[in-house]
C-alpha cells in the first residue's frame, strides 16, 4: 500500500514537468544512440579501408602482371632482357627451400609442442621454455637471417646454400608450429588420455595413437600457416647473401644410377620467389617492374591458397569435432 | 592358453618387456625434451652471435660514437658509425605505421567483437587473416608503385622514396595482427559484464569503451606491443619504398633508411666475412633486438600487472 502511495505521489509530481523531463531523457538517449550509430559506421569504414587496400593491391598486380604470365614465364631463367625473363630458378628454389624447412620445422616443432603440453613437469625450466617460445615469436625475421649468416653460413660452413636458407626459415616458423601443436593437443579432453592410460597404454602410446591423430588437423593448420609465412619471407634469405641472378637449376634430387637420391642440391646456390621479385622491383626499368608484378601475383596466389586451405581446415575442424 | 604357459617364464618375459618399454619411453621423452630445449638454444645463439660480432665492432668504434654520432656511413672512406640516423628512420616509419594500425585495428576489433552481426564476423575474420598472410615484399611493391604515386598527387613535393608511404603500407599490413589479438582479448571478457552494463541502460558503444576495453586491457596491451615490434622489425616494405640512404630526419616526407633496411643493403652487396662492414650489420641487429626486447618486456609487465581474472 505504502509503495503504491509513493508511486502515485511520484507520478503526480512528474506530471508537473513531464514534458520537460521526458524531452531531456529523450535527448540523452538520442545522443547516445547517435554515438552508437556513428561508431558502427566508423567500424565499417575501418574494415572497408583494410578490404579496399587488399583489392587495390591485388588489382594493381593483376593489371601489371597478368600480361606477363605465360607458360614461358614459368619455364625461363631470369634474364637481362625483361621480356624473356622468367621465374624457373625462383620457383624451383622456393620448392627446395620449403622441403628443407618443412623437414626441419615439422618434427622439431611438433616434438617441442608435445613435450611442453604432455611431458613437461611444472618447474622453473618449463616456465623459461614457455616464455622463450613467446619471445622467439617476437624476434624480427631479419635477426634470424643474421643468426643464419653467422652460424650456418660461416660457423658451420654451409655456405649460401639451400640448406642454410631452409634452416633459417625453419627456425623462424618453429614458434608457429609449436604454438599450433600445443593448442591442438590442449583442446583434446582429459577423458581420452585417461581412457588410454586405463587400458595400460604408456605415455608415448597415448600420444602417438590418440593425441597426435586427433589433433592432426589443428597441427596441419599450423604447419601450413607457418610454411605460407616462410614462402613469402624475404629478409632472412637476403641476409644470408643469396644471389639474385641464378640462371641454372640446382642438381636434381633424383639421379639416374644408384642410390637414385642425391643430396647435392642442399649445398647449391639458389634464388627464391620473393628474392626474384625484390630484385625486379628494385630495378629502375619499368619492364622489370611488370615482371615483379607477375612474380608477386604468383607469390600471392601461393600464400593465399595455403592460408585459405588452413582457414578451411580450421573451419571444418570446428564444425566436425564435438567432444 | 595362459594356463599352459610356464608362469616363471611369463613373468620374466613381462619384466623384460616392460623394461624395454620403459627404456623406449625414456628415450622418446628425452628426444622430445631436446626439441623443446632447442628453442632456448636458438635464443642463446641469437644473442651470442649478435653480441660476439658486435663486441669486435665496439673494439673498433667506441660506444659513445655509436650512440652520439649523427652520421652512418660505414662503407665510405670517411666512415662514421652513428646509429642515430637509422634509429630515427626506424622510429619515424614505425610511428607512421602505428598511427594507422593501432586506431584502425582497435576500431575494427571493437566493431567485430561488439557490433558486427555473426555473418559479417564470419567473413571479415578470415579475410583479415588472409591480409596478414600476404608476403611483405608484395606490400613493398604496393607501397612503391601504388601508394607513392597516389600520395604524390596529394603532395607533389613527395620524393619517390619516403618514410610516409612505407609507414602507411606497413600500418595497413599490421592491422590484422592488432585487430585479431584485440578482438580475441575482448571476446574473452565474460558476457555477464556486458549484460550488467546493458541492464544499467548503457549503449553498445558505452559498454565497449567503458566496460569491455578496460576488462580486456592486458590482452589489448599485448596486441599493441606485438604491433609495435612488428613495425620496428619490418624489413622489406621500408627497404623497397623508403630508400636506403641513412638520413637523420624526423620528417616522414623524406627518404631514409631504417636499421633493417641497412642490413638488407649491406647483405645485397658482397662484403667479406670479418670486415668492419660485416660487423656493422650485427651491431645494427643487436640494436634492433634490444629495441624489440624492451617492448616485449614492457608488454610482459603490463600483462602481469593488469591481468583481470574472472
Amino acid at each position: 500500500m505504502y509503495c503504491a502511495n509513493v508511486t502515485v505521489k511520484f507520478i503526480d509530481n512528474s506530471i508537473m514537468n513531464k514534458t520537460d523531463e521526458l524531452n531531456k531523457l529523450r535527448r540523452i538517449i538520442g545522443l547516445h544512440k547517435r554515438w552508437d550509430f556513428l561508431f558502427m559506421i566508423t567500424g565499417i569504414i575501418a574494415l572497408m579501408i583494410a578490404i579496399l587496400t587488399f583489392i587495390a593491391l591485388f588489382a594493381q598486380m593483376l593489371i601489371d602482371g597478368m600480361p606477363r604470365l605465360s607458360w614461358d614465364f614459368f619455364t625461363s631463367f631470369p634474364s637481362r632482357r625483361p621480356e624473356s625473363a622468367g621465374i624457373l630458378s625462383a620457383w624451383v628454389g622456393t620448392t627446395l627451400v620449403m622441403l628443407v624447412t618443412a623437414a626441419t620445422a615439422v618434427p622439431l616443432g611438433v616434438g617441442a609442442g608435445v613435450y611442453l603440453e604432455e611431458y613437461a613437469p611444472k618447474n622453473i625450466f618449463t616456465e623459461i621454455l614457455e616464455i622463450n617460445v613467446t619471445n622467439l615469436a617476437g624476434v624480427p625475421s631479419i635477426i634470424y637471417g643474421l643468426l643464419a649468416l653467422g652460424l650456418f653460413v660461416y660457423q658451420l660452413g654451409l655456405g649460401q646454400s639451400i640448406l642454410s636458407a631452409g634452416l633459417a626459415l625453419a627456425l623462424l616458423i618453429l614458434p608457429v608450429v609449436i604454438v599450433a601443436t600445443r593448442e591442438a593437443i590442449r583442446s583434446i579432453p582429459v577423458a581420452i588420455r585417461e581412457g588410454a592410460y586405463a587400458l595400460g597404454a604408456t605415455k608415448w602410446q597415448t600420444v602417438y595413437d590418440h593425441l597426435l591423430p586427433y589433433s592432426s588437423a589443428g597441427i596441419l593448420t599450423g604447419i601450413i600457416i607457418g610454411l605460407a609465412r616462410a614462402i613469402g619471407e624475404t629478409a632472412p634469405i637476403i641476409t644470408i647473401g643469396a644471389l639474385t641472378f641464378i640462371a641454372f637449376l640446382p642438381p636434381s634430387p633424383i639421379t639416374e644410377g644408384f642410390p637414385y637420391i642425391s643430396f647435392e642440391w642442399l649445398t647449391a646456390p639458389f634464388t627464391v620467389m620473393p628474392i626474384q621479385m625484390f630484385n625486379w622491383v628494385s630495378r629502375p626499368e619499368e619492364a622489370f617492374q611488370l615482371n615483379a608484378a607477375a612474380a608477386g601475383l604468383v607469390l600471392v596466389v601461393m600464400t593465399l591458397t595455403m592460408n585459405g586451405l588452413a582457414i578451411y581446415l580450421r573451419y571444418r575442424m570446428r564444425k566436425n569435432i564435438k567432444w | 592358453m595362459s594356463d599352459k604357459v610356464d608362469k616363471n617364464k611369463n613373468y620374466a618375459g613381462r619384466l623384460s618387456y616392460s623394461y624395454r618399454r620403459n627404456l623406449r619411453e625414456r628415450l622418446i621423452e628425452s628426444v622430445l625434451f631436446l626439441s623443446a630445449a632447442l628453442s632456448v638454444v636458438i635464443m642463446l645463439s641469437i644473442v651470442v652471435m649478435l653480441v660476439k660480432e658486435s663486441f669486435v665492432f665496439f673494439q673498433y668504434v667506441s660506444l659513445w660514437d655509436f650512440l652520439t654520432d649523427t652520421q652512418w656511413t660505414p662503407l665510405f672512406d670517411d666512415a662514421h658509425y652513428g646509429i642515430l640516423p637509422l634509429v630515427a628512420g626506424t622510429v619515424v616509419s614505425s610511428a607512421v605505421a602505428l598511427l594507422v594500425a593501432l586506431p584502425l585495428g582497435t576500431i575494427i576489433a571493437i566493431y567485430l567483437s561488439e557490433f558486427a552481426p555473426f555473418s559479417v564476423r564470419e567473413i571479415a575474420k578470415p579475410f583479415l587473416e588472409l591480409l596478414g598472410g600476404i608476403p611483405t615484399v608484395v606490400y613493398g611493391y604496393f607501397a612503391l608503385l601504388f601508394v607513392t604515386p597516389l600520395l604524390q598527387m596529394l603532395f607533389p613535393t613527395l620524393p619517390g622514396f619516403s618514410l610516409l608511404s612505407a609507414g602507411l603500407v606497413m600500418g595497413i599490413m599490421i592491422i590484422p595482427y592488432v585487430s585479431s589479438m584485440t578482438e580475441d582479448a575482448m571476446r574473452a571478457v565474460p558476457m555477464h559484464l556486458r549484460e550488467g552494463s546493458y541492464a544499467m541502460g548503457a549503449t553498445r558503444f558505452q559498454t565497449a569503451i567503458r566496460v569491455v576495453m578496460p576488462a580486456a586491457f592486458s590482452g589489448i596491451a599485448a596486441a599493441y606491443i606485438l604491433g609495435i615490434s612488428r613495425a620496428v622489425g619490418e624489413t622489406m616494405v621500408v627497404a623497397i619504398a623508403a630508400g636506403m640512404q641513412p638520413n637523420l630526419t624526423w620528417n616522414p616526407m623524406e627518404p631514409a633508411a631504417t636499421i633493417t633496411a641497412y642490413i638488407v643493403q649491406v647483405s645485397l652487396g658482397d662484403l667479406p666475412h670479418g670486415s668492419i662492414g660485416y660487423q656493422t650489420i650485427f651491431a645494427a641487429g643487436l640494436t634492433l633486438l634490444l629495441m624489440t626486447l624492451v617492448f616485449n618486456i614492457i608488454g610482459h609487465v603490463l600483462r602481469k600487472r593488469y591481468r583481470e581474472i574472472y
